[in-house]
């Protein structure tokens, strides 16, 4: 009774979608397993606007977002446990999954199924990733630790707010502590650039006249048992503190928005090969992983800065599974590389097997720093697949590329993406 | 005059142009679809916002709420200050008409999110 044909681990918005699209595909015997006691995942705590636009059409917030996906979940009478923390993957001699979970209603038990969906998520650079000298506090934060205390919790986080980091979570709650009645003084970003969509810094910062500080960064964390400040430096283009740049901005909190990483433990353990680019595992156009059977989704392949593009993405990878469940493991036909060139930071997939594209491939991916008035290019030796001028290319903006199946009939060797000059 | 915006219609995020002439936009430059236009319009001219936060409900618990309509930018403030003083009792449905009329825009506030208790 503990076999099933598809496990996903994650009940957020990419292990629902996923779970949707396979059920969908024909997939009956299936179990979303969640750590946390509701579905949803983080868009609970997201509870601005913004999501949406592209999967229903019309901007909801982030709970809205998720029970109208817990609703079909529910709707499908999809099988989910809540409370459920995964411990471990591993195969098993005769190709199955072992995933063994911890819950108040199982104990420790070793679920097995033909198929497992990775959508575990992300998690937020810490500050003990981040090497900012000085004390350790109470009033430093992770933006969305701060997120969740305020807006799952109703807690009062502080009165006189700093934050480090220009990512769309740090920039979300700039404006949601200003509404909740902080002042928020600043918002430090080391980068020459914000890391946060453009929509974000207008209705967050400019909004409510908080300064968006570019190439700046804390340098120094005062207070011994509570915060009582933070010195903020000029970075010169090496990233390096600017001495006599510092000043003294006092505040009681100080959030930290300084990135995402994919949560990739399970994979680790499972033997699965993990890209340093992205933290994420290496798939292929499938979105499957090194190990057959086993797919990934959502922000634990990459971090994503839409949901609709996590939910899209994850209902492929439900397609996929369910393709491997019913079909079995196919023969694999030729695989070639995805590189990431000039300005690609990287891609996802990071293979193609042309024996197994669908009609249209995705190929998503991050580019490398600012481009205005470039063009992407996709190449296969000499053969150009797909070029594509463009306006402005950012970082905190995902690319989606779709490559036809034709596209892909006609070439033998790796692809190439890259951002090519354009001449004015 | 021209006035430079930043659309905030979808993630795009598009660069805006603004032509405008005795306070009035003739014309608008750089968007991608008809609601940067309407944007960049209504931006000049009264500039509205979906407001977004918390209410707390009778068991001590944050809901999650909206305006079900952007609300001129300038009434934010008055919103939340209203909403902060609001109790909601429960179970309560998305969707649900939380407050009405809030703080005299016409609007009403949503839950976000159905709570059971």
């Amino acid at each position: 009774m503990n076999k099933y044909d598809l496990i996903v681990i994650g009940g957020g918005p990419a292990g629902m979608a996923a779970a949707l699209s396979a059920k969908k595909a024909g997939i009956n015997d299936l179990l979303i397993v969640e750590r946390d006691s509701v579905l949803g995942g983080i868009l609970n705590q997201c509870i601005h606007n913004g999501f949406g636009l592209h999967t229903f059409k019309e901007e909801l917030t982030g709970p809205e977002y998720a029970e109208r996906y817990s609703d079909m979940v529910k709707q499908e009478e999809i099988p989910y446990e809540l409370n459920t923390m995964v411990l471990s993957l591993e195969q098993t001699e005769d190709g199955l999954k072992a995933v063994t979970v911890i819950s108040p209603k199982r104990g420790v038990q070793t679920l097995y199924a033909k198929a497992v969906i990775l959508a575990m998520g992300c998690r937020e650079r810490p500050r003990g990733a981040l090497n900012i000298p000085g004390f350790r506090p109470q009033g430093v934060y992770t933006a969305g630790t701060a997120q969740k205390l305020v807006n799952l919790e109703g807690a009062k986080i502080g009165k006189q707010v700093v934050i480090l980091g220009s990512g769309d979570i740090g920039l979300i709650m700039a404006r949601r502590m200003t509404l909740e009645g902080a002042k928020v003084t600043a918002v430090a970003e080391l980068m020459p650039y914000s890391s946060g969509l453009k929509r974000n810094i207008v209705q967050c910062l400019d909004d409510f006249g908080i300064p968006l500080l570019l190439s700046h960064t804390v340098v120094d964390i005062k207070g011994r048992e509570k915060l009582e400040g933070v010195y903020i430096a000029k970075v010169d283009e090496k990233l390096r503190p600017i001495e006599g740049t510092e000043e003294y901005y006092p505040c009681d909190t100080l959030l930290l928005s300084c990135g995402l990483i994919p949560e990739n433990e399970l994979s680790l353990g499972a033997g699965i090969e993990i890209d340093p680019r992205t933290n994420g595992a290496f798939v292929d156009e499938s979105l499957e992983t090194n190990i057959s059977g086993v797919f990934a989704c959502g922000n634990v392949l990459h971090v994503h800065d839409l949901v609709d593009f996590v939910s899209e993405e994850s209902s492929r990878a439900g397609a996929s599974a369910a393709e491997y469940i019913l079909s079995g493991d196919r023969q694999k036909g030729r695989v070639i590389d995805v590189n990431a060139g000039n300005g690609v930071r990287y891609t996802v997939p990071c293979r193609i097997d042309l024996n197994k594209t669908s009609e249209l491939t995705h190929i998503r991916f991050r580019v490398t720093g600012v481009f205005k008035n470039t063009a992407i290019v996709v190449k296969s030796g000499d053969k150009e697949l797909l070029r594509k001028r463009t306006q402005i290319l950012v970082p905190s903006e995902m690319v989606d590329l779709l490559l036809k199946k034709e596209k892909l009939s006609e070439i033998d060797q790796s692809i190439d993406v890259y951002i090519e000059e354009v001449q004015k | 005059m021209i006035k430079e915006l930043t659309c905030i219609c979808c993630p795009m995020g598009c660069s805006l142009s603004a032509q405008i002439e005795n306070g009035e936009v003739v014309s608008v430059t750089g968007n991608t679809c008809i609601r940067g236009e309407n944007y960049a319009k209504s931006e000049v001219t009264a500039p509205v916002r979906t407001v977004t936060t918390t209410v707390i409900s009778e068991s001590g618990r944050p809901i999650p709420v909206k305006t079900k309509e952007p609300v001129a930018k300038e009434k934010i403030f008055e919103a939340v200050e209203q909403i902060k003083k609001t109790k909601v009792s429960l179970p309560v449905k998305m969707g649900d008409v939380v407050i009405s009329n809030v703080a005299d825009t016409g609007i009403d506030i949503v839950a976000t999110r159905s709570v059971e208790r």
